[in-house]
């Protein structure tokens, strides 16, 4: 499940639910679908609504990283559950897709 | 040796939306022993990682069947094993390789086995071509003494 909203060129994508092998080709594809409009250069994913990601989470993001990267556009994160920010530190993403820490109404 | 105070054992189709389901079967049977949400939350990924593996590397477009074993010792370790009897790996140490796949085009991350062998005190592999795998994983659910 999520919601979106798009300011100027950065897309703001709230993403509910878990995000596992099962559900990740539907993320994957609405996603895409967000992300077929020309104007967004900047995706922000939202992840407050996501108790539980495994390692086909990080697939899904490191996609539409290179996706974007390909038109210049840049992806980050924020709202992270403790699961899903343990299983993502691990993975070492954060170098080239990084966390916001502000909150959502800053 | 030490006693195994619980045990149970779950065959399930290899079909994605029996991810969730072994992972809340794992988390249920592993409450009584009282983890702490950080330890639930670890063994939840790891359940995941590797019924997936089964799903989409062991078995693929053709299906079958996982077989889930868990058991709590009374030192308050989980054991677990979850096994297929898909197309095993060829070579264990390289798929355990943090960014290893062999689906890149899938947008796959590579990082399961190192998902587990972070979040779980041990991971031990057992595969052969043609003859499935097993992986099985140890969890100590509260610290020594409690």
């Amino acid at each position: 499940m999520l919601s979106h909203v798009r300011k100027g060129d950065v897309l703001l994508v709230r993403l509910t639910g878990e995000l596992d092998q099962c559900s990740a080709s539907g993320i994957r594809r609405d996603l895409d679908a967000l992300l077929d409009d020309p104007r967004v250069r900047h995706l922000v994913l939202d992840l407050a609504g996501m108790p539980f990601m495994d390692s086909s989470g990080l697939g899904v993001i490191l996609g539409r990283y290179r996706e974007l990267r390909q038109r210049g556009g840049t992806v980050s994160l924020m709202r992270l559950s403790p699961q899903v920010k343990r299983i993502y530190d691990l993975s070492g993403m954060a170098r080239i897709i990084p966390v916001i820490e502000k909150k959502e109404d800053e | 040796m030490m006693k195994i105070v619980n045990h149970m054992r779950l065959a399930f189709d290899a079909l994605p939306e029996n991810e969730s389901f072994a992972r809340v079967a794992v988390s249920a049977f592993t409450v009584p022993m009282s983890p702490t949400m950080d330890v639930l939350s670890d063994i939840r990924t790891a359940v995941s990682e590797a019924v997936t593996n089964a799903i989409v590397h062991a078995y693929g477009e053709s299906g079958g069947t996982i077989l889930l074993t868990a058991a709590l010792r009374e030192d308050a370790v989980l054991q677990l094993e979850i096994a297929d009897q898909g197309c095993g790996i060829a070579d264990v140490e390289q798929a355990m390789q943090p960014f290893f796949t062999t689906q890149p085009e899938k947008e796959r991350s590579g990082m399961g086995f190192a998902v587990m062998q972070s979040f779980m005190d041990s991971v031990e592999v057992s595969s052969a071509p043609g003859k499935g795998t097993a992986v099985r994983m140890e969890k100590r659910i509260r610290p020594m003494g409690n």
